[in-house]
C-alpha cells in the first residue's frame, strides 16, 4: 500500500493522505485531478470494485467534498478519493464512463446537492423527489423542521418534545425538568 | 479495458436505435405498450415501480423508479445526537435492521477509538447470523413465490417467526431491535435460550429437507429458473454487484471472509458459490448459506463464553462529542456488502452519514439492464432473485 501511495503521489501531487485502518486510506486531491486519478486506479492498479460516490457539505468553508470509494478486491484495501469542489455553481466532471451505477449516484447527488455533472446520462430527472422546488433538501442549509411546519399543517391531538431535554427527563427523572411541551392543538 | 466494460444490452431485434442515440419506441404504432409494474403490485418487492416497455411479451426497455418510501433518515441523523440516530437508522430496511445497528455502533466506536469486550462481540456476531437466518427463511422460499409456489413461503414464514421469537426473548423486539449499540449489546443471552434455539434449528434442519423437494427438484421450478435472468462474470465489477449475486457467477467475495469483523476468524465457514448466474444458481447459493447460517449459529453457540462483560464505558451519550474525523465501516448482509460512510466534524452530531445498501445498485441500473429482452413473465422472479430492498435505495 505505501509503496502504491508514493506512486501516485509522484504522480498526482496528493494535498492529504491519511490512514484510517491498515486498508483504508482517504486521499485528498485537486478537483481537475481526481477523475484522472479514479480511471488510473481502476484500469491499472486493480480497483475494480467502486463501493460508493458521496458528498460532504463543509458549509462553513463554502465547498462540498466529493468522495469516490474503490475497492481492491485481490488485495483487499480501499482507497477513498476525495476533492473539494465550490457549493456555488457546483460542477463536477462525470465519472458514468467508468462504472454504470455511479450514474444512479450523480443523479442523487444532484438532486439532492444541486451539483452538476455534464454529460452525466438522466443526471436532471427525478431520482425520489417529484416537484421540489426548495432548495436541494441535503444541504445544510436547509431546514427539515421549518419545511414540515411550513408545508404540512399541525395533527390535531400530536405533541411535539424538545428531544435533548425530553431525553433528559426520561433518563434522569429525579432531576428538575426543563422539557419544552409544545400542545400543537392549542 | 474498453471491452471489460462494453455494457451495451443487445438491441439486434427491436427497437431500432436513433441517430441521437434514443429508442425508437413509438407507441401510437400499437407495436409497443408502456407498462407500470408497481408500486402497488403483489409482485414487487417493497415501495419501487418499474416503467417498463414491452413488444409482445418481451421487455425492450425498463426504468426503475423509487421514492415511494423517502423518509430523508440521513439528513435527520444529521441533525441528532450519536445515540439518537439508532432508532433512525435501523429502519433504512425493514429485512435486516441489525445491520444497521451494527455498523452504525461500529463506526462510532471506530472514531471514538472503543474497543468492545468479546462478550459482546460473541453476542453481537450471533444476532447478525439470527438476522441472516431470518431474512434468508424469507427469501429463499419466496423465490418459489414468484412462481406461484407460495407453500414453501408459509413454511418459511412460520420458522422465521420463530426466530423472532428468540429475537423478542434476547432484545425485547421483534423487528427493531436497537439490541447493537455503541460499546457493545444491551443484554445476554436469557436462561434456555441456546436450547430453545437448537429446537428452532432442529425445524430449520427438516424445513431445508422439504424445502429442496418441493423447490429445487421441481421440474416447473427449473424450468422457469435456470437460463433465465443471467448475470455475466464481467458485470459483477461494472455494476457494483456484491453478496450472493457475485457469488453465484463463482466470484467468491464474502465480507466475514475478506475484511473479518467480529468473530468470524474463529468461525469454520466457506462461502457458496455456483457457477451459472441465472436465478436457479442464485436460489441454489442462498439456499446453501441457509444451511450454513445454521450451523453457524450452532457453532457460536458452542464457542461463546457463558458470562463476561458486554459493555464498554462510553462517554455520557448526551454530551457525546467526537473530534473530526470519517470513515468506512462494511458488513455482509444476507444481500451483500452492506456499508456506512460516517463523517464526523468535532461535535455532538455527525456531519455526514451515508449509507451503501447493496440494492442501491441491483435494483437501479443492474434491474435496468437485466430486463431489457426478458419475457414479462419473469420480471418479478428477476426482481426478487436479485433480493432489492428498496428502502435502501432512498435512505
Amino acid at each position: 500500500m505505501k509503496d502504491l501511495l508514493e506512486r501516485l503521489n509522484t504522480k498526482y501531487s496528493l494535498t492529504d493522505i491519511e490512514y484510517q485502518r491498515d486498508n483504508l486510506v482517504f486521499l485528498t486531491i485537486r478537483k481537475e485531478n481526481t477523475i484522472d486519478l479514479v480511471t488510473h486506479l481502476r484500469d491499472y492498479e486493480g480497483f475494480t470494485h467502486f463501493v460508493l460516490l458521496s458528498c460532504v457539505d463543509w458549509i462553513e468553508d463554502g465547498k462540498f467534498q466529493l468522495t469516490y470509494f474503490l475497492n481492491q478486491p485481490e488485495r483487499k484495501y480501499d482507497i477513498v478519493v476525495r476533492t473539494m469542489i465550490d457549493r456555488d455553481n457546483a460542477e463536477m466532471v462525470s465519472a458514468h464512463h467508468l462504472w454504470r451505477q455511479i450514474t444512479t449516484y450523480q443523479r442523487e447527488l444532484r438532486e439532492m446537492y444541486g451539483i452538476n455533472f455534464p454529460g452525466s446520462p438522466g443526471v436532471d430527472e427525478n431520482f425520489i423527489l417529484e416537484g421540489w422546488d426548495e432548495i436541494p433538501p441535503m444541504r445544510r442549509e436547509f431546514d427539515t423542521k421549518k419545511y414540515s411546519e411550513d408545508t404540512f399543517f399541525p395533527r390535531e391531538g400530536r405533541k411535539t418534545h424538545d428531544p435533548a431535554s425530553y431525553m433528559k427527563e426520561k433518563l434522569y427523572p429525579t432531576e428538575p425538568t426543563t422539557a419544552k411541551v409544545n400542545k400543537t392543538d392549542e | 479495458m474498453s471491452n471489460l466494460f462494453n455494457w451495451e444490452p443487445d438491441r439486434s431485434k427491436y427497437p431500432t436505435v436513433k441517430d441521437n442515440g434514443e429508442l425508437d419506441v413509438d407507441l401510437s404504432s400499437h407495436k409497443f405498450t408502456k407498462l407500470w409494474v408497481g408500486p402497488n403490485h403483489p409482485g414487487i418487492t417493497g415501495n419501487m415501480a418499474v416503467e417498463i416497455t414491452i413488444s409482445g411479451d418481451e421487455i425492450v426497455q425498463a426504468k426503475t423508479h423509487v421514492g415511494y418510501l423517502h423518509r430523508g433518515f440521513e439528513k435527520l441523523i444529521e441533525r441528532r445526537l450519536f445515540i439518537q440516530g439508532f432508532p433512525t437508522c435501523i429502519r433504512m430496511c425493514v429485512a435486516e435492521p441489525d445491520y444497521n445497528e451494527y455498523i452504525l455502533s461500529k463506526a462510532i466506536e471506530d472514531l471514538s477509538g472503543i474497543e468492545i469486550p468479546e462478550m459482546a462481540e460473541w453476542l453481537r456476531t450471533l444476532a447478525l447470523e439470527m438476522a441472516r437466518l431470518q431474512s434468508l427463511l424469507r427469501t429463499v422460499p419466496g423465490q418459489g413465490g414468484t412462481f406461484s409456489l407460495g407453500l414453501g413461503v408459509q413454511w418459511g414464514m412460520y420458522l422465521r417467526d420463530l426466530i423472532l421469537d428468540r429475537f423478542e426473548e434476547l432484545t425485547g423486539a421483534r423487528i427493531y431491535h436497537m439490541y447493537i449499540l455503541p460499546g457493545g449489546v444491551r443484554g445476554l443471552l436469557p436462561d434456555g435460550f441456546k436450547a430453545r434455539m437448537e429446537e428452532n434449528l432442529k425445524l430449520i434442519d427438516q424445513f431445508v429437507i422439504n424445502i429442496k423437494k418441493l423447490m429445487f427438484d421441481n421440474v416447473i421450478f427449473k424450468k422457469r429458473a435456470i437460463g433465465v435472468g443471467v448475470i455475466k462474470k464481467e458485470w459483477v465489477d461494472q455494476f457494483g454487484i456484491v453478496g450472493p449475486n457475485a457469488r453465484a457467477v463463482g466470484i467468491s467475495r464474502d465480507i466475514r471472509k475478506d475484511y473479518p469483523y467480529l468473530k468470524y476468524q474463529e468461525l469454520d465457514f466457506e462461502p457458496p458459490t455456483a457457477k451459472d448466474g441465472d436465478i436457479f444458481a442464485r436460489s441454489t447459493v442462498r439456499y446453501q448459506e441457509l444451511i450454513q447460517t445454521v450451523d453457524l449459529i450452532r457453532q457460536i453457540m458452542a464457542k461463546m463464553p457463558e458470562k463476561g462483560d458486554i459493555k464498554s464505558p462510553t462517554p455520557n451519550v448526551l454530551h457525546w462529542k467526537i473530534a473530526k474525523g470519517e470513515t468506512y465501516i462494511r458488513s455482509e448482509s444476507s444481500r451483500g456488502e452492506y456499508g456506512m460512510y460516517y463523517v464526523t466534524d468535532g461535535s455532538d452530531k455527525p456531519r455526514r452519514i451515508n449509507l451503501r445498501g447493496p440494492s442501491y445498485n441491483h435494483a437501479m441500473s443492474l434491474l435496468e439492464h437485466m430486463l431489457i429482452n426478458a419475457n414479462i413473465s419473469d420480471v418479478h422472479a428477476i426482481m426478487v432473485s436479485l433480493q432489492t430492498c428498496p428502502p435502501e435505495i432512498e435512505r
